[in-house]
């Protein structure tokens, strides 16, 4: 199966669709450690992605990416709005006007959007914030780069997973959960939750 | 033409407070409130930031000031997005000193990089320093004055003062008994809490040095026009 504008939209519908199941889950996630909002954020923005996607579908997957980026860093209105519509931006910068898209196109894609992620908010590995899941999960895709874009995904999606579990026993030093300092630990970061669940989605939407 | 700030707040009301409390000791700058998501809730909204950003560039450039970590990020994706992101800067400053600092510059007519400098600096070295200026061999100018006016240097009188000596080559600073404040800094100024009565020892450096201390000489014997 190939991936054009067509399955590129597919993929951030079946996203938002996630993001709409889980918004409870990652409302509550976010109460101990911050102000309880990254699952209405998250909502807020993709549900204006699926009603910008109904108006019409650019014709690249760039072209998808990037109003993607441009309606979440306008919608979403806490962190993850600048962090997310970065990511987003450099995958669609970075994909340019191809049509379709192949793993390399996809690996340079994912490696954008996690270089867009550091770039915008200083996190490292082990911060305890969304890095910790988007990381891990660009260093798997590279590794499956030989078994095609759903591999790829798979693997990602995966290494997502874990790496958000990781966020549990971490101190957090970055966003809002780093004011409380010991007191982040054991917690899950809903950043990391949201970055393992959206992969997941892509993952399904292609596979 | 002056330098334009921003203040970004997750909060309506805190960046308004700021915007306010800043604009009372620069009545020509343009200060910019951009605060909380636009249903009023708690959060920072991109095209409110970048809209208030083209709002302030009336040629000189922005400034823009932010709240917490993710307003930051915020304010830095609205300048890239403007036409020219070189002619808007997000500067790492303390909120309101840092807002108050930046309008007071702007008021003096600084560039963009000062008045971005004035913000970074607010707070930081709290004002008054305690310890001697380490080149003390160098050649100062240096006059004392009394101070005469009922206020002594608070924030008005420290703002008039700070924008006498804006723009000219000298380096400035107020002396009151151990206390020494940068006379560039209007809240290091206040942080002397001179009041009526009080002696102040200025000494100057720089090739308009006895200009500066001339102006404030003038200010001082207006009693700030108070
Ligand atoms: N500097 C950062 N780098 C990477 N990720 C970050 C950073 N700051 C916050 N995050 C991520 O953002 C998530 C929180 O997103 P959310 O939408 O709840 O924003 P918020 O922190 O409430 O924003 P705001 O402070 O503007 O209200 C965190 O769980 C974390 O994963
Ligand atoms: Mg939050």
């Amino acid at each position: 199966m190939g991936c054009g504008a067509a399955e590129m939209a597919a993929l951030l519908r079946a996203g938002a669709a996630t993001i709409e199941r889980h918004r409870v889950e990652l409302i509550d996630l976010d109460r101990p450690i911050g102000d309880a909002d990254h699952g209405e954020n998250m909502n807020r923005g993709f549900a204006a992605v699926v009603s910008t996607l109904d108006t019409a579908v650019p014709e690249t997957p760039g072209g998808v990416l990037k109003i993607a980026a441009t309606t979440l860093i306008s919608k979403v209105g806490g962190a993850a709005g600048p962090l997310y519509g970065t990511a987003f931006l450099r995958a669609a910068t970075t994909l340019g006007d191809a049509a379709e898209l192949d793993p390399p196109a996809v690996l340079a894609a994912l490696r954008a959007a996690r270089d867009g992620v550091v770039a915008r908010g200083k996190a490292e590995v082990g911060d305890a914030t969304m890095i910790d899941a988007l990381s891990p999960a660009v260093d798997a895709a590279e590794m499956a780069e030989a078994n095609g874009i759903a591999a790829m995904l798979a693997a990602a999606a995966d290494a997502a997973d874990k790496g958000a579990e990781s966020t549990t026993p971490l101190v957090a030093r970055k966003g809002r959960a780093s004011y409380l300092g010991e007191r982040s630990v054991g917690h899950l970061d809903p950043g990391a939750r949201s970055t393992a669940l959206l992969l997941r989605a892509f993952a399904e939407a292609v596979g | 033409m002056r330098v334009g700030l921003v203040v970004v707040s997750h909060s309506a009301k805190l960046a308004e407070g700021v915007a306010e409390l800043a604009a009372q000791m620069a009545p020509d700058v343009g200060v910019h409130a951009a605060g909380g998501l636009p249903d009023g809730g708690i959060g920072t909204d991109f095209d409110a930031v970048l809209a208030a950003t083209q709002a302030a560039d009336t040629g000189a450039g922005v400034v823009l000031l932010y709240d917490l970590g993710s307003a930051q990020m915020t304010a830095e994706l609205a300048v890239e997005s403007l036409t020219d992101p070189g002619s808007a800067v997000v500067v790492d400053a303390p909120l309101v000193e840092g807002a108050v600092a930046a309008a007071v510059a702007a008021q003096g007519g600084s560039d963009r990089a000062a008045v971005a400098q004035a913000a970074a600096s607010a707070g930081a070295g709290d004002g008054a320093r305690q310890e001697e200026p380490a080149a003390e061999q160098r050649q100062a100018d240096r006059i004392e004055l009394t101070l005469a006016n009922e206020v002594g240097l608070h924030a008005r009188p420290a703002a008039l003062l700070v924008r006498s000596i804006a723009g000219l080559d000298a380096d400035v600073r107020i002396r009151r008994g151990d206390d020494e404040a940068d006379a560039h800094s209007v809240l290091a100024l206040m942080s002397l809490s001179a009041r009526k009565g009080d002696r102040l020892e200025i000494t100057a450096t720089g090739s308009q040095a006895g200009e500066a201390l001339r102006r404030i000489e003038d200010l001082a014997e207006r009693n700030f026009d108070e």
